[in-house]
């Protein structure tokens, strides 16, 4: 059986007296894209934050290529979150610094590479991410959308092997959010890197993920491929497809349940 | 209970930080924040320098006079400044304007999660963001206590000498007879204290803003800036006292 690249097992973290997970145990491989969906509000973003070790869990034991990560030394979590990079769902990008240098910022830190170096590659990854017209913009002057392709050009920049995208998408033009989810999909068959997404663009995102994981009520309720999620029935995917269809049905009256079912494959 | 716990943690974070000055990569922040805190303060510490030399000057002047001393007044204005209020009113003045700033940036830092996006970036917050401006207080202080002091003597001559009469050789002679290497000596201990304690309390109320009860978001940084000023000042009065009694 294969090892998890990172697992939970049993891990409880509450904010008051509300339990935001509630032994919660899961498991992302390596080399795969894992998407985590639920409901806004369910922990998604708490779950990513105790992966980076931004949340410590009050219970329960995460493990990183099957050591846990709390009888680690300082030294061997710090040589584990080198591989990781994440980007936040605010994009907590650095106000006081243009798209340049929150892009180069990551290099000229943690990296021993030359000024040319550097701007090579930011350069290169700004063009990538269509923001050539912004570089010497601060992110207060950018759009919302603008500012999530900055957040996401500096999680990638260092190449990391892991990558945590706490929504990605959101934002995003229709247009936008497919170059970046196919960048994702083509990093990951390109470097073979680990991604762990939360996203909302069901069912987009699901074309992209090898493994589905629902955040259902403090636990992950499932985690398996789309095929496996299309053959159960989850009360999550259930409220989603009656939102849809309800929804198409009032405003148009063309697409009905089976329909949408039939478009989306859901 | 909680002000132990306060205080230690205190401790720990100037400590820590204290530290991490000497990690490589620090330079270009430190002088960056020298910048901040030292050379765009020195305009108001020294328009503060030259009334309060000045006020002094009139004041001691007819105090003086009364007991026909007011040959004096160039040696106790220097001894008042350089002993006193030259660190103490420098302290005052850089918190007010440099240490509100540290607060308040942090705060933001911290409630926008950049430090969280920092920490992602295995860049060390407190060595990126605290050392370099516990360095750069620990430089500037004394630089603008001494600063402070200079003005200060030149502002009691303006009023001793220049508007009052006091006879200039006597103004200057007295200073070079009665001030010694321990006054100034003393006189910047003080101010390396203040140094500590205010970039101490305004960084450590600007990181930990988000653990406020009862106050979120701006209005958390804002809360701990006035708190970050309002501590410092208490602070360097009660330093003051302690140093002093030492010193004498």
């Amino acid at each position: 059986m294969k090892t998890p690249l990172i697992e939970f097992r049993n891990v409880t973290k509450s904010f008051g007296e509300y339990t935001v997970l509630n032994e919660a145990n899961l498991q992302i491989y390596e080399n795969e894209i894992s998407t985590i969906i639920g409901k806004s509000g369910t922990g998604k973003s708490v779950l990513l934050k105790h992966i980076i070790g931004l949340l410590a869990p009050e219970e329960g034991n995460i493990f990183f290529k099957g050591e846990s990560v709390n009888e680690m030394s300082r030294k061997e979590w710090d040589k584990c979150r080198m591989q990781i990079s994440y980007m936040f769902q605010n994009n907590a990008l650095f106000d006081s610094m243009t798209v340049f240098e929150n892009i180069a910022f990551p290099l000229s830190q943690t990296t021993s590479l030359n000024i040319n170096e550097i701007e090579k590659k930011v350069l290169s990854r700004i063009d990538q991410m269509d923001l050539s017209d912004v570089v010497n913009k601060y992110p207060s002057e950018l759009s919302g959308g603008m500012q999530k392709r900055v957040a996401l050009a500096r999680a990638l920049i260092t190449d990391p092997a892991i990558v945590l995208f706490d929504e990605p998408t959101t934002g995003q033009d229709p247009v936008r959010k497919n170059v970046i989810l196919s960048m994702i999909a083509r990093y990951k068959k390109q470097f073979g890197f680990t991604a762990v997404l939360i996203s909302h663009d069901i069912p987009d995102i699901f074309y992209i993920s090898d493994r589905i994981l629902i955040l259902w009520e403090g636990k992950l309720d499932f985690q398996g491929s789309f095929e496996e999620l299309t053959k159960i029935d989850h009360p999550m995917m259930r409220e989603f497809k009656d939102s849809i269809a309800e929804l198409s049905d009032e405003l148009t009256g063309n697409i009905s349940r089976e329909m949408f079912r039939l478009r989306y494959a859901v | 209970m909680k002000l132990i716990n306060n205080l230690g943690s205190s401790v720990i974070f100037f400590v820590s930080a204290f530290l991490k000055i000497f990690r490589p990569k620090q330079i270009r922040e430190i002088v960056q924040q020298v910048f901040f805190i030292g050379a765009k303060s020195s305009n108001i510490v020294m328009l503060i320098g030259l009334f309060t030399g000045m006020v002094l000057g009139l004041q001691l002047f007819y105090t003086l006079k009364k007991f026909g001393s007011e040959g004096f007044l160039g040696s106790v204005i220097a001894l008042t400044l350089i002993r006193e209020l030259g660190p103490v009113l420098t302290a005052i003045m850089i918190t007010a304007r440099a240490g509100s700033a540290m607060t308040a940036e942090i705060g933001i830092l911290r409630i926008s999660e950049q430090i969280d996006a920092l920490y992602t970036m295995r860049i060390d917050p407190i060595r990126y963001l605290i050392s370099p401006r516990i360095a750069a207080a620990i430089i500037s202080f004394p630089l603008l206590t001494a600063f402070f002091d200079l003005i200060g003597i030149l502002g009691g001559y303006l009023t001793g000498v220049v508007l009052l009469g006091v006879n200039k050789g006597a103004y200057f002679y007295r200073i070079d007879a009665y001030v010694d290497m321990t006054d100034i000596r003393g006189g910047f201990i003080k101010s390396l204290v203040f140094a500590v304690l205010v970039s101490t309390i305004c960084c450590y109320e600007g990181y930990f803003t988000h653990l406020r009860t009862g106050s979120y978001g701006a209005k958390s940084v804002g809360i701990s800036t006035t708190s970050a000023v309002v501590l410092s000042c208490i602070m360097i009065l009660i330093s003051d006292y302690v140093i002093t009694s030492f010193l004498m």
